[in-house]
């Protein structure tokens, strides 16, 4: 296999002379899908979109399709669209990408995904930081309104749609969807409890509600485009499509790669893509999918069954870039952030790094996230400044060890598993800090 | 307390107040206290009562959004606010070095405003600019592999 990219989604930003106004956008043949679409019924670009398999690019991985299907249609509530771009994984910037560079591309996929699900009021959750990409976004939406893509009777269809744009205020918990949508009622980001509070029957307002990611949205219209079918020829069966991979830390070219899912192996992205590893040397641990995602041990050898119960044996540089494969081996393809640790990497301190940006995160509402969050990055601090008191790295694991699964929300997981990993591929690391 | 409140904001904030469901007015709070904070400077306790008003919530309601959401300031900072990210990706690209040449050559600390009232360096978490990192912020503009030259020409720029 050759180590090559498939741009759809980035197919026109990074083309010279593309900008990101409406003209651009036309002259690359955009609105075309939003034209198709509202020639379809919504239930068809809904079937459409199921057939054509895609898989949220937030960080679940969870299928846009049957997310979609379990939108209650009977509350007689108007129904919302939340596109989440809030963008704060730590190893992830493919939505900015999208946002400051081909905004169109996005505003279609709210506006194809809106009348597939009768949403006549999306918002775009977009983070503080993002200053400019919130004027960006609005410039964006006038021009489409100039055109008639957006607002009242689009296209001469009877279909009308406002979107607005809302910003956060840099909190990194409005990334998950309830606590966006209690940010976007203007509260503090508190995730809600599932049940009942689902956003697709109780979201925003307490009316049935869609979040989708940026990337997600921006999948739409080339699935309205081409048909479901074939998108899903793209990609393997159930990890279909294309994806950003962002990847940053020790390697010679770090960017974002869009690839097809599973057509290429972790070790092509690195070795192939990105130029291999910083200065020649070798790959000591690899975090494949944004912060929280668990650390893989590059000299570990990754065995174990598919689902079709062929057996794999795999070095990191095998593992295909997918949702599935990435599961199997135990940590998640999560945000698409991949974040490479060299051979002189100090990954005590690349946990401590990492335990501080979850201590500073945490809602607070939960006791077992909140003060133990704050506990790993305390023993972390001291561990990696020379002050590790004996027992500290077995004391680390067995706060990681009690936050999961007693939270509100999977933040509670997502602070726990990098403290977790580390210490169990790498505990050496750790207990030599212990004098 | 009777807050000044600057010519523009009173239509601004009834403009976004359009964005949402007229009973759920309370919604625009950050959108709000985005406008307010860029007018003013930070966000006041005359503002969070005169917020709290034009939304028709609780002045606690906006307080809490105000302590809860680390971009809002209680008190102004720099005319120009540095902000360096502290997370992994930029970390192992020399964010540390480039915070102790942003301290040097600025003349303060971290979260230290220099006497004249001109620079204020924090650190905050990831941008979303990890595969061009060490980056920063200098008020609304992100500045993106910025090396100790770049950083000190960045400076140099805004005497
Ligand atoms: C702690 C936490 C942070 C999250 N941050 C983001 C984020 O910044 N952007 C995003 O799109 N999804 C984020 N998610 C996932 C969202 O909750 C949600 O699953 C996603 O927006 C759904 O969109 P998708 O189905 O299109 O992937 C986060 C989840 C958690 C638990
Ligand atoms: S798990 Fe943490 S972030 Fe999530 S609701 Fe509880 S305290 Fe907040
Ligand atoms: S780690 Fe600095 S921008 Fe993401």
């Amino acid at each position: 296999m050759a180590a090559v990219e498939r741009k759809l989604i980035t197919a026109r930003m990074d083309q010279p002379g593309y900008s990101n106004r409406l003209e651009s956008y036309l002259a690359a043949g955009g609105y075309g899908a939003l034209r198709k679409a509202l020639a379809m019924t919504p239930e068809a670009i809904r079937a459409e979109v199921s057939k054509a398999g895609l898989r949220g690019r937030g960080g679940a991985g969870f299928g846009c399709g049957l997310k979609w299907s379990l939108v209650d249609r009977k509350s007689g509530k108007p129904i919302y669209l939340i596109c989440n771009a809030d963008e704060s994984e730590p190893g992830t910037f493919k939505d900015k990408q999208i946002i400051y560079k081909d905004p169109h591309a996005l505003i279609e996929g709210i506006v194809c995904a809106s009348f597939a699900n009768g949403v006549k009021t999306a918002y775009i959750y977009i983070r503080g930081e993002f200053a400019e990409g919130y004027k960006i976004l609005v410039t964006a939406i006038e021009e489409a309104r100039a055109k008639n893509f957006v607002g009242a009777n689009i296209l001469g269809s009877g279909y009308s749609l406002e979107i607005f744009v809302h910003r956060g205020a840099g909190a990194y918990i409005c990334g998950e969807e309830t606590g966006l949508i209690e940010s976007l009622e203007g509260k503090r980001a508190y995730p809600r409890f599932k049940p009942p509070y689902f956003p697709a029957v109780l979201g925003l307002w307490m009316c049935p509600t869609i979040v989708n990611n940026v990337e997600t949205l921006c999948n739409i219209p080339l699935i309205v485009g081409m048909g479901g079918a074939e998108f899903s020829h793209i990609g393997t069966p159930n990890n279909t499509g294309t994806r950003m991979m962002c990847v940053s830390g020790h390697v010679n070219k770090p960017g974002y790669y869009e690839v097809e899912l599973g057509k290429i192996t972790l070790g092509e992205l690195i070795n192939g893509l990105c130029g291999g590893v910083s200065g020649g040397r070798k790959a000591k641990a690899i975090i494949p999918g944004g912060s929280s995602a668990k650390v893989m041990r590059c000299d570990e050898r990754f065995k174990g069954k598919k689902r079709d119960g062929t057996e794999y044996d795999w070095s990191w540089q095998d593992v295909p870039v997918d949702f599935d494969s990435v599961a199997m081996i135990g940590s998640m393809a999560g945000s698409g952030g991949v974040i490479v640790l060299d051979e002189t990497a100090d990954l005590p301190k690349a946990l401590a790094n990492i335990a501080e940006f979850y201590a500073h995160e945490s809602c607070g509402q939960c006791t077992p996230c909140r003060e133990g969050s704050l506990w790993m990055a305390k023993a972390l601090h001291r561990m990696t400044h020379g002050r590790a008191m004996k027992g500290d790295t077995d004391y680390l694991k067995s706060i990681a060890d009690n936050i999961p699964g007693r939270t509100i929300c999977p933040f509670g997981e997502a602070c726990s598993w990098p403290v977790q990993s580390f210490i169990e591929k790498f505990r050496d690391d750790f207990a030599k800090l212990e004098k | 307390m009777s807050a000044q409140v600057p010519p523009h904001l009173d239509a601004e904030v009834n403009a976004l107040l359009a964005h949402y469901p007229p009973e759920q007015k309370r919604s625009a709070v950050l959108m709000v206290l985005h406008a307010v904070q860029e007018q003013c400077g930070c966000v006041s306790d005359a503002m969070v009562e005169w917020v709290a008003a034009k939304l028709g919530c609780q002045p606690i309601h906006v307080y809490e959004c105000v302590t809860f959401y680390p971009m809002f300031r209680r008190k102004r900072v720099g005319k120009y606010h540095i902000k360096i990210c502290r997370t992994l990706s930029c970390e192992l690209a020399g964010s540390h070095k480039l915070s102790e040449t942003l301290q040097k050559t600025v003349g303060t600390g971290m979260d230290q405003t220099t006497p004249d009232g001109k620079f204020t360096i924090s650190w905050v978490e990831c941008l979303a600019a990890c595969g061009t990192g060490p980056c920063l912020m200098i008020n609304d503009d992100f500045h993106e592999k910025v090396t100790k030259e770049k950083a000190e020409q960045l400076l140099a720029n805004l005497k």
